[in-house]
């Protein structure tokens, strides 16, 4: 009961202390405002950029700030298929945030798991988990990605899948150097001692100690993520185009870009780096936060 | 000594064999064999033949060890789209794709070392800030976008640099290298100054956290106290210690410069080994992909033992850990 009573404090302690850095908090806002904007997409974008009977070819490729053919305007343009680019955005950074977000908690979840149990295990389970991590993460991740995509081939499930390959290395490593520190503990060995069974050792009493560290790493990961998917939809190994993310909508204007319509691959791209910057501020303002050896 | 470079070789080995079963497991057993190393446009008759002739229908250790000794012999399969063999159009490939990432390396190490000096020496001041903002950036913007600006602000509305491609080259030692020739240096700028960028941010926040903790080390303090000019502090005992760490850095993310270089080679259309990979999934040219992977795999092992020998030869302590 004490436990319950106590635990609140370090969290608004740590809340409160996120707050103070005015840059950590403007990203903060900016990350929550770009959220809402994706999880709405449907509902604030004037256009549903993928229902072809809503597009009109004859607005295609106008510059920002045009009036549509059906009365509206184009606040940043549009496309090569007359599609609304601010619409178009919008659903593209659901897809970007979605695919982001869900492949770093299954990779997450994952190298805990694999982390935690070579931990606990030791010996030559151990070893040979490591063994792999270190094979892993000495190719760098695109390369892993473009491996797996090029075997397997595209869709959203694939890319999921790699960047869950990509990133569990990651967390696994992570969460096994801080488990070996926590497993030596004595309040380890008081539970030991209580009876408790390994499974319950585990998950109740060492992975909540083990995983501030862990947010902070998966957070910057969500960043990482995002724009590796970005960069293999714009090599044409991502998403399908019936399921465009934003790093498809920059691929798509490349080919105006030459003649100098910028605004189809630059517009995209600012959303993709808004999205990473507040990401990666908000990742290295909790980094100081959680870090106890900066207080 | 010796017995560290035996150990490392060995555990190399080990890699290269486990990349290896890998690629052959990705190559047979994912996918269809037939259909990732015969032509799609082969009739029954060249598909039987040609089963026959890669020992498709033998057992699956036997397809490895023939998968295994043609990788070692240089013989990855002819390409489904040139009709000459992957390896002749990879190799061939590789001088323009390292010439980019060395001179990648070298922009990111000439601006990086310097800047992240000076963030580290004064790090509240509005110049490290700046420089330390910019590297926030640099990590956070993607690779390809970039690319695209750059080619939109100083091709395509200053018109000072040539849009894509690789221009003229010269022949040095045998080798096609874009260098040495004025119009060659316009056509490389551009890519390798996009594909330095994320290392140069990397090695600004690597070189200003080893400058600020070694400023505060007792060998500086007590360089200060027998009157050494700060600027001699500097050279002869900060300068040495940050350079082991930027060293290694340097060296590994070297290798990820050649992966890198897939992203920016087809966004500036640079004839690399990235931009022929790229070009080979949308063909669906499976041995110039299978090809592209073990050589991409065999330089990369060779990168990180280069590193590792190299890291033992600069830092002491790691000879004497190892003997112990």
């Amino acid at each position: 009961m004490s436990a319950m009573i106590a635990a609140p404090s370090p969290l608004r302690e740590a809340s409160a202390s996120f707050v103070r850095d005015r840059i950590a908090l403007a990203a903060m806002v900016l990350l929550c405002l770009l959220l809402t904007a994706a999880l709405g997409a449907s509902l604030l974008s004037p256009q549903n950029p993928y229902d072809l009977a809503q597009l009109d070819i004859l607005d295609a490729r106008l510059a920002p700030g045009s009036a549509s053919s059906a009365g509206g305007t184009y606040w940043l343009g549009s496309d090569g298929q007359g599609r609304d680019l601010l619409s178009a955005i919008l659903y593209g950074l659901r897809i970007s945030l979605g695919v982001g977000i869900l492949s770093t908690l299954v990779a997450l979840a994952l190298g805990l798991a694999i982390g935690l149990a070579s931990a606990r295990a030791g010996g030559w389970i151990d070893a040979l988990v490591m063994r792999v991590v270190d094979l892993q993460l000495s190719f760098p991740s695109i390369l892993v990605a473009l491996i797996l995509l090029a075997v397997a081939g595209q869709g959203v499930d694939r890319i999921i899948v790699a960047l869950i390959v990509v990133q569990w290395a990651y967390y696994a490593r992570t969460v096994r150097g801080a488990a070996l520190v926590e497993l030596k503990r004595e309040y380890v060995d008081a539970a030991v001692c209580a009876g408790y069974g390994e499974a319950r050792i585990l998950f109740r009493h060492v992975l909540p100690n083990v995983l501030p560290p862990l947010i902070v790493v998966a957070t910057v990961q969500v960043a990482h993520a995002i724009a590796l998917e970005a960069t293999l939809s714009f090599l044409g190994l991502g998403l399908p185009i019936t399921e465009p993310s934003l790093g498809l909508l920059i691929a798509n204007g490349y080919t105006y870009l030459l003649a100098g319509q910028y605004w189809i691959s630059m517009f995209p791209g600012l959303a993709l780096l808004l999205t990473i910057v507040a990401i990666n501020l908000v990742g290295d303002r909790l980094r100081d936060v959680l870090n106890p050896r900066l207080q | 000594m010796l017995n560290y470079i035996l150990r490392r070789l060995c555990w190399s080995m080990l890699a290269l064999l486990a990349m290896s079963l890998l690629v052959f497991a990705g190559v047979y057993a994912i996918g269809n064999p037939v259909d990732i190393l015969v032509n799609p446009q082969a009739d029954q008759a060249e598909i039987t033949r040609s089963i026959a002739q890669l020992g498709l229908d033998r057992p699956l250790w036997q397809q490895y060890w023939h998968f295994l000794k043609g990788a070692l012999g240089g013989d990855l399969g002819i390409s489904f789209v040139a009709g000459v063999p992957a390896i002749t159009l990879i190799l061939e490939r590789l001088p323009a794709t390292l010439e980019l990432a060395l001179l990648a390396m070298l922009i990111a190490v000439a601006l990086g070392v310097p800047l992240g000096l000076l963030a580290g020496l004064k790090p509240e001041s509005w110049p490290a800030r700046t420089i330390m903002a910019g590297s926030i950036l640099g990590f956070s913007l993607p690779t390809f976008w970039v690319g695209l600006m750059l080619i939109l602000l100083f091709s395509v509305q200053l018109g000072w640099l040539p849009t894509t491609g690789r221009g003229p080259t010269v022949e040095l030692l045998g080798i096609p290298v874009s260098f040495l020739s004025w119009e060659g240096l316009r056509h490389l700028i551009l890519p390798a100054t996009n594909l330095a960028l994320f290392k140069l941010a990397l090695l600004i926040r690597l070189v200003r956290a080893g400058t600020r903790e070694a400023m505060l080390q007792d060998y500086v303090r007590h360089a200060r106290a027998k009157g050494v000019a700060e600027h001699d502090i500097l050279r002869v005992h900060v300068l040495p210690n940050i350079l082991i760490p930027v060293v290694t850095v340097a060296g590994l993310e070297f290798g990820s410069l050649l992966a890198f270089a897939v992203v920016t080679e087809t966004v500036f259309a640079w004839p690399g080994m990235g931009k022929l990979l790229i070009d080979s999934i949308g063909l669906l040219d499976r041995p110039v992909i299978v090809a592209y992977l073990l050589v991409t795999v065999c330089l990369f092992i060779l990168i990180n033992l280069v590193v590792d020998l190299l890291y033992a030869a600069l830092d002491p302590r790691m000879r004497l850990g190892s003997q112990s």
